[in-house]
């Protein structure tokens, strides 16, 4: 495994021990579990025990922190077994990271140490039923209440483990009449309590085993001291800098995707024989074996580039969403062609292919749609002059 | 309590083996990984140290190459304390009667009131180097369990054969060891693993062990590999297709394999 070659050699360590966990503990069950559509209890508590949860949680407040190079692979090795348990445990990182750069010493010696085990999982709050990536345009407002804390009232939804997630960084406005909008843009600390329901578990193509709820909030109270950082019209800003792990996650979680989708086609294309042949030696699938694993390779190395630049401590919207959109792509069109290799057996549900072909275009809509990726590449790169290089 | 877990570093069963001109495992090709069935008795030495009152010391030992330290690292990272790694150039070639020699050697050295072997390795499979060491150690030995505890000074554990269940106990020290039976090995934690690179390793040779160059190696083995060749490669099977004579000809063939 020559891209581990990156991570020092306890990360590398790290990554193979993931890797062997899937083999054997998610593999087996993955099928039966994503067609029941079970919460993988046993299996999220073995990622606790690994240190999943605690991955970008400094030592001091009990975590294993690690490269993001090394959590983009350990990502990718996740979503290889099964995309859902990646996306178990990516708000959580993103969460974490907000409270590790933004949150006051109280608020990370509150929930940063639970975090990082895993007996508090954590997660995010940014789309409504009335916009997704259109972040500034959100309805959900926090009210001053006069006691110094707030009445939040609003719906969120597409909100990845509800119910499970014992605490919810929530983006509102707390000043819904403050122009330009997003300087009245706040990201509440909240927990379940009177005034927050979950009002809906939305039915999905794919993702399936852990729950995509609606949030609702009538009157919900929040103390003055769950708004993230102690200081209002902040949280735009900060959630923008938590995209930016969130997008290479994303994008880490297409990679174990397609990377899964051309392993089944690369095994299946040398077993199954046609006209005296492995199917591989036939100039039609070899082709598309050639293209997919050239595809994954490019969209690995970009994303492990945007991770790189994430670790010198530049600013990577523009790169994370590069990698986001190119990886995405390339796991749909990748699991596309697994599915053409596998003919009649790739739109069976008894094997895997089907599961990655519904699973791949939440990387495309989900975290940013690609679209809106486009976009800020693209103001991005009129706003830098040129593409660095 | 000292607790001593004997582990190998065995060649990936998975790779592509082949054998070095002496007729010894080729090394240098093939990687190399901590036995698997060695992990058994890492976990349940770890599991008898959680399970213990008193303070439980994990010490885990080895006899193999330069590489071996990967088997160490990764048993250090599921939780023992520390490590011995006796290499050596001479023992190139060791059989098992010598390798338990170096072991019991070392397990003294170390100081020892129980040590946790697996049940056998995956490449050699032999399986007797821990009444080996028993025998060496002057102590009792307690093989295959496939359920352990220890309590006030006392092994006691369980080994299911084929037609009985046997209850079995020794007074410590003792000599154990354990089944895949036994219970699931626990993955490294991350946790674990970064804290594994800062817990002792100690590197000995056979100086240090008082062994003579001779007693161990491929000269001083009792067994001696006089030849050997790769196993052919499978061949095709024979495919009978049926054509109204089907049954009589799948049972011509298996009389002539002298199944029937």
């Amino acid at each position: 495994m020559g891209t581990l070659d990156v991570l020092s050699e306890d990360e590398q360590f790290i990554v193979r021990t993931v890797h062997d966990f899937v083999d054997k503990e998610v593999k087996p069950v993955v099928q039966e579990l994503e067609h029941a559509g079970t919460y993988p209890e046993a299996l999220i508590e073995q990622m606790k025990q690994l240190g999943i949860f605690g991955l970008a949680v400094p030592e001091e407040y009990g975590g294993t922190p690690v490269s993001t190079p090394c959590y983009v692979l350990i990502t990718e090795e996740l979503a290889r077994g099964w995309m859902s348990l990646a996306g178990a445990m990516g708000g959580h990182t993103v969460v974490a990271k907000l409270l590790l750069h933004f949150g006051t010493e109280e608020q990370k010696r509150r929930y940063l140490p639970k975090m990082a085990t895993g007996e508090i999982r954590a997660t995010m709050a940014l789309t409504e039923p009335g916009g997704g990536s259109d972040l500034q345009a959100m309805r959900t407002v926090a009210r001053k209440d006069g006691a110094g804390g707030y009445v939040v009232n609003g719906t969120k939804t597409w909100i990845t483990n509800s119910r499970r997630s014992g605490l919810i960084a929530l983006l509102c406005k707390t000043d819904p009449d403050a122009a330009p909008a997003h300087q009245g843009i706040s990201i509440l600390l909240a927990e379940h309590g009177p005034g927050l329901t979950v009002s809906r578990d939305l039915p999905k193509l794919g993702y399936k085993g852990v729950e995509s709820c609606e949030l609702s909030f009538e009157d919900y109270r929040a103390p003055a001291d769950a708004l993230l950082g102690g200081v209002e019209g902040k949280g735009f800003a900060q959630m923008m800098k938590g995209l930016e792990t969130g997008r290479l996650q994303v994008a880490a979680r297409a990679l174990g995707v397609g990377r899964a989708a051309l392993e089944d086609a690369l095994a299946y294309a040398q077993e199954r024989e046609s006209f005296g042949k492995p199917i591989w030696k036939h100039q039609s699938i070899g082709n598309y074996l050639a293209d997919m694993a050239t595809s994954l390779t490019a969209a690995r190395q970009l994303t492990l580039y945007a991770a790189r630049e994430a670790d010198a401590g530049r600013r990577v919207d523009m790169e994370a969403g590069m990698a986001k959109l190119f990886a995405s792509e390339t796991a749909m069109q990748i699991a596309l062609n697994a599915l053409r290799i596998h003919g009649g057996y790739g739109y069976s549900t008894e094997f895997d292919v089907e599961r990655y072909f519904r699973d791949a275009p939440l990387m495309i809509v989900g975290e940013g749609t690609n679209e809106i990726q486009r976009n800020v590449i693209a103001s991005q790169l009129v706003k830098r002059g040129r593409l660095d290089v | 309590m000292r607790i001593v877990v004997i582990v190998k570093y065995v060649p990936d069963a998975t790779g592509d083996r082949h054998f070095a001109d002496d007729l010894t495992v080729d090394r240098d090709d093939v990687d190399g990984l901590l036995c698997e069935l060695d992990e058994y008795a890492v976990e349940q030495a770890l599991q008898i140290s959680e399970n213990s009152d008193d303070d439980v010391e994990i010490t885990v030992l080895t006899v193999g190459p330069e590489d071996a330290k990967d088997a160490l690292r990764k048993a250090l990272s599921m939780g023992a304390d520390k490590a011995i790694h006796v290499e050596d150039d001479d023992l190139h070639g060791t059989d098992a009667i010598g390798t338990s020699l170096v072991l019991a050697k070392a397990i003294e050295k170390a100081g020892f009131d129980l040590v946790v072997s697996g049940m056998a390795s995956t490449d050699g499979t032999a399986g007797i180097v821990p009444a080996l060491v028993a025998e060496r150690l002057g102590v009792p030995q307690v093989t295959l369990l496939s359920e352990v505890s220890v309590e006030d000074g006392t092994v006691k554990g369980r080994r299911d054969g084929d037609a009985a269940s046997e209850q079995l106990q020794a007074s410590l020290p003792a000599v154990v060891s354990v089944t895949d039976q036994s219970g699931e090995a626990r993955y490294p934690s991350f946790k674990g693993i970064m804290a594994a690179k800062k817990k002792p390793v100690e590197s000995w040779d056979l100086s240090d062990l008082e062994i003579d160059a001779e007693e161990v190696g491929l000269a001083g083995a009792w067994t001696k590999v006089e030849s050997a060749a790769e196993r052919p490669a499978r061949t095709a099977g024979t495919i009978v297709k049926d054509e109204g004579e089907g049954g009589k000809q799948l049972a011509a063939f298996l009389a002539s394999q002298k199944f029937i």
